[in-house]
């Protein structure tokens, strides 16, 4: 609770991870794979899904899931609350790292639910994303 | 011009057990719930289910397809409440609608949106907060 953890190495977003994660999602939208079509909606460069930082921010919050002072069973892991708010949108060309704080940690009908806050920033320090999740570990079967 | 409860095109979108391991390639999340029947059931879960991201991640799709731009997408949030059980061999569909709910002052507009297996919601407070659509 209160914890924060050290910013994580920086993360260059390329074209062709948002290509890779606009195809796992199964989403054609021609702004995640083509330059030209991005810049015509006012990009510089391909544009990433609105839920891309995920792609960081679930390395970032491995830092608290295999903390070794958190006792977390991960197969009991599952993911309760998610939301992202951008202060604009992942670019493609972006260099970001992420700082994820735990926000709090309570007990709900034998569940333990952690809610954690990841800013996402450019190594120039510029807010890009915060995303706030909320995961549970689902307590022993009745 | 978009008003408060305005519909957008509802859509289904299949998903079956190589989309799921396709994204846990693409999103780094390779907990095997997402994969491995066997793992699944071991932890008390009825069989491999989606990762709640993937669901997320499909339900704004009707969305972004509805303004054009994704980066359009300002805020968007959603809590998991249902696990999107996924068998094999075979699929799940999930089943997406949304209507704005409210137009901002700064000309923002709030979209609910509703995402259903198999007429069960798997998604609650699901909401993107959006540039409308010129």
């Amino acid at each position: 609770m209160g914890k924060v953890y050290p910013a994580t190495e920086p993360y260059l977003v390329s074209r062709e991870k948002i290509r890779e994660f606009a195809d796992a999602i199964n989403d054609a939208n021609p702004a995640y794979r083509s330059a030209d079509a991005a810049r015509e909606l006012g990009h510089p460069d391909v544009v990433a899904p609105p839920t891309f930082p995920i792609v960081l921010t679930i390395p970032a919050g491995h830092q608290l899931l295999f903390d070794p002072d958190v006792d977390i069973d991960y197969g009991r892991v599952v993911h309760g609350e998610q939301r992202f708010e951008h202060a604009r949108p992942v670019h493609a060309g972006d260099r970001l790292h992420v700082v994820v704080a735990v926000d709090g940690v309570r007990v709900a009908a034998g569940n333990e639910l952690i809610t954690t806050r990841s800013e996402v920033r450019t190594t120039e320090g510029e807010l890009v994303v915060t995303a706030f999740a909320t995961i549970v570990v689902r307590g022993p079967e009745k | 011009m978009i008003k408060v409860g305005d519909e957008l095109p509802a859509q289904d979108f299949p998903v079956t057990r190589a989309d799921l391991v396709r994204y846990a390639g693409a999103s780094g999340d390779f907990n095997p719930i997402h994969w491995n029947e066997r793992f699944a059931k071991s932890v008390g879960l009825p069989d491999v289910i989606a990762h709640g991201m993937f669901t997320m991640a499909t339900a704004v799709r009707v969305v972004t397809d509805w303004v054009g731009d994704p980066g359009a997408v300002v805020e968007y949030g959603v809590r998991f409440t249902r696990p999107v059980v996924v068998p094999y061999p075979g699929e799940a569909t999930i089943t997406v609608s949304g209507s704005v709910r409210e137009i901002r002052e700064d000309g923002m507009a709030e979209v609910d949106l509703t995402a259903t297996v198999d007429g069960q919601t798997v998604l609650a407070k699901a909401r993107a907060v959006v540039k409308p659509p010129a």
